[in-house]
């Protein structure tokens, strides 16, 4: 395998910003990538994650801030000059080019001979599993083909950065699966450093190093998707990570990282203390769903509203006391309107203070 | 009462003509198609027979009357001396400039000010010139004025009065439908080309000009139609007995002035025969390139 990634040792964005029309779109985003991470941007739409990378890759200039690889300052580069690969959401292949050409666009326009070129182009075609397809035209491809075309054309040229603005999102859930584990072999295989932009928690926690979660243009939170799944830092970032369940009560007792809050009805719940809490504050405990189940003593009370079957167990839907909406899993069949008493795993849930 | 075997076949005749496409509602083309039929496809096949009977001779004795006259065959030449050069240098200057506007935020204002020469007409066009290029005009003061010339650069009344009206009348259909062609171009497909190392030049030699070209293909065809059947600004500013005698020109004197319109018909048809011959040959290369959507995304 003669395709490598190209050779850096740290990319860093330095606080940066951008605004449109006076809005800012992001603010004071500033990240240190290492050499061969997977990083992914998380956050839902409008959160900044595409104006990021737009920025990264030259599309669109920032407002403030700088961006350096190693000592090189770059984000006054044009993207020809920055040499990033970047695969777009729709693919943006050249619909009047054969896969092949498409492929070797890259290296093309940096002048490379023809027979080096078609050496490489069918060394990535292997590599993506795209054999047989170099003459057709990407009309004629599927979703997933397309998809191997546009990753081929961003890695071939060996770029310090792959840049993935949800890729995945125009594929069907199966095919989705599919391509996520073959953007997972390939990174594996090259090595590159690549920034994925999703609004996918699933996606972005099997395919990442880090991840980075972004809200209303702010970094909320980096870290690795176990400790990201976790413990969460924040509430946004905890509903993010599927903390659907949020239970409000006042903090009383603290025993090392564990909390206890009075909830409604003066039952106690505990969790993971995350941030500062003091004694009889407001705050609220995050849970999911998979982690609270009926319990004869369970200190939340609450209503059933319905029921689905999910095969190996039944998700119930039901209203707290307090009016909040609760979905829990049972291993029992449950009746619509009955009353019902819930527990939660203490290791599982987490407690931030409140925010008001 | 109908029976009932009778009455199954029926809805199976309109169950199939249904299923190509044909209803109640292609009833609604009816109109449409009479217009057509009547405004054009039998004035044409009238100018046809017309043409084809001659105040004396055979069928085809008109066609040889223009063939062989060369006061009257020479007029295709000049013609397509005007015609071609005029549409060749509207689209080339269309493409640059559309390619620039395409990136701007206020389009709305320079369009209109594009369609302006379009909805004045050639003739008032013509007049503003004939005074604005003329001897006495600010073109020629300007340029005296600039000791850019030692006498006035004649501009009317010749082959570059004709020219420069049929580039100032052509050039904003020209335009807007070029930049409509490029508006289509997908955004994206140039970003990925700039993301892969191309800079502006080889963006729109690899990218942007192959997807535009068949739009520029129909867009030659129809300014070449329209600059191929100027009549007002030959007779105003050019040298309708010289130069610019144009094929219309012939076609004209021939019914007004002979009031032979058996010959004038067969011109016509000539002229018709000459436009479509070019508009072929240009579509006929057009199937030699590539001709799918300009955009990257899944169909």
């Amino acid at each position: 395998m003669s395709i490598h990634a190209g050779q850096f040792r740290e990319l860093r964005l330095e606080r940066l910003g951008r605004t449109f029309g006076g809005v800012a779109a992001l603010r004071d985003v500033s990240l240190s990538i290492a050499q061969g991470e997977f990083i992914a941007l998380l956050g839902p739409s409008g959160c900044g994650k595409s104006t990021t990378l737009n920025i990264l890759a030259g599309l669109l200039a920032a407002t403030s801030g700088s961006i350096f690889l190693d000592e090189r300052r770059i984000d006054s580069l044009r993207p020809e000059q920055r040499g990033f690969g970047m695969v777009f959401q729709n693919y943006a292949l050249f619909p009047h080019m054969s896969v092949a050409k498409n492929i070797g666009f890259g290296l093309a326009m940096r002048g490379i001979a023809r027979d080096e070129i078609a050496r490489r182009v069918g060394e990535t075609v292997a590599l993506v599993h795209l054999q047989g397809q170099e003459h057709k035209l990407p009309g004629q491809l599927s979703g997933g083909q397309q998809q191997r075309v546009a990753i081929a054309r961003a890695i071939i040229i060996e770029p310090p950065l792959v840049l993935m603005d949800e890729p995945l999102s125009n594929l069907d859930a199966k095919l989705r699966l599919e391509m996520r584990a073959e953007i997972k072999r390939i990174h594996q295989t090259l090595g590159a450093t690549t920034i994925y932009v999703t609004h996918d928690q699933e996606e972005a926690l099997s395919l990442a190093d880090r991840i980075v979660v972004l809200k209303d243009g702010v970094v909320r939170q980096v870290g690795a998707p176990d400790a990201l799944y976790a413990r969460p830092d924040h509430l946004d970032v905890a509903a993010f990570m599927g903390f659907r369940n949020v239970i409000s009560g006042t903090v009383s007792r603290q025993d090392g990282d564990l909390a206890g809050l009075t909830v409604a009805g003066g039952k106690q719940v505990s969790g993971q203390a995350r941030g500062r809490l003091a004694m009889s504050q407001k705050a609220v405990m995050a849970v999911r769903p998979e982690d609270m189940t009926p319990s004869p003593d369970g200190p939340i009370r609450a209503k059933i509203i319905s029921s689905e079957f999910r095969g190996r167990e039944f998700v119930g839907f039901a209203m707290s006391e307090e009016g909040a909406a609760l979905a829990f899993v049972s291993d029992h069949p449950l009746t619509n309107g009955a009353r019902i008493q819930l527990a939660a795993d203490p290791m599982r849930a987490v407690v931030f203070p409140e925010v008001s | 009462m109908v029976p009932a075997s009778q009455s199954a076949e029926r809805r199976s005749i309109l169950a199939l003509l249904s299923g190509h496409g044909l209803d109640g509602l292609t009833l609604l083309v009816v109109p449409a198609l009479l217009l057509v039929l009547g405004l054009f496809i039998y004035p044409f096949a009238y100018g046809l027979w017309l043409s084809l009977t001659p105040k004396a001779g055979g069928i085809l004795a008109n066609y040889a009357t223009f063939f062989s006259d060369p006061f009257l065959y020479e007029t295709i030449a000049k013609t397509l001396w005007l015609s071609l050069p005029v549409t060749l240098l509207n689209l080339v200057m269309a493409v640059p400039i559309a390619l620039r506007v395409r990136l701007m935020r206020r389009q709305r204002l320079l369009t209109t000010i594009l369609v302006i020469p379009i909805t004045l007409g050639t003739v008032l066009v013509a007049e503003g010139m004939i005074t604005y290029f003329g001897p006495q005009g600010w073109f020629n003061r300007v340029l005296l004025w600039l000791h850019l010339t030692s006498g006035p650069v004649k501009l009317t009344y010749n082959y570059w009065g004709v020219f420069l009206s049929l580039l100032i009348t052509g050039f904003p259909f020209t335009f807007l439908l070029t930049l409509s062609y490029l508006s289509g171009v997908e955004a994206a497909l140039e970003q990925a080309a700039a993301t892969l190392g191309a800079g502006s030049w080889q963006r729109f030699r690899h990218v942007l000009f192959p997807l535009i070209l068949p739009g520029l293909a129909i867009t030659f065809c129809l300014s070449f139609v329209q600059a191929f059947s100027v009549f007002p600004s030959a007779v105003l500013l050019g040298a309708p007995a010289g130069p610019t005698r144009v094929i219309s020109i012939a076609a004209y004197q021939a019914a007004f002035e002979q009031f032979d319109y058996s010959l004038a018909s067969a011109i016509a048809i000539i002229m018709a025969v000459i436009q479509l011959g070019i508009v072929v040959a240009v579509l006929a290369a057009r199937t030699l390139i590539y001709r799918g959507p300009a955009g990257g995304g899944k169909g």
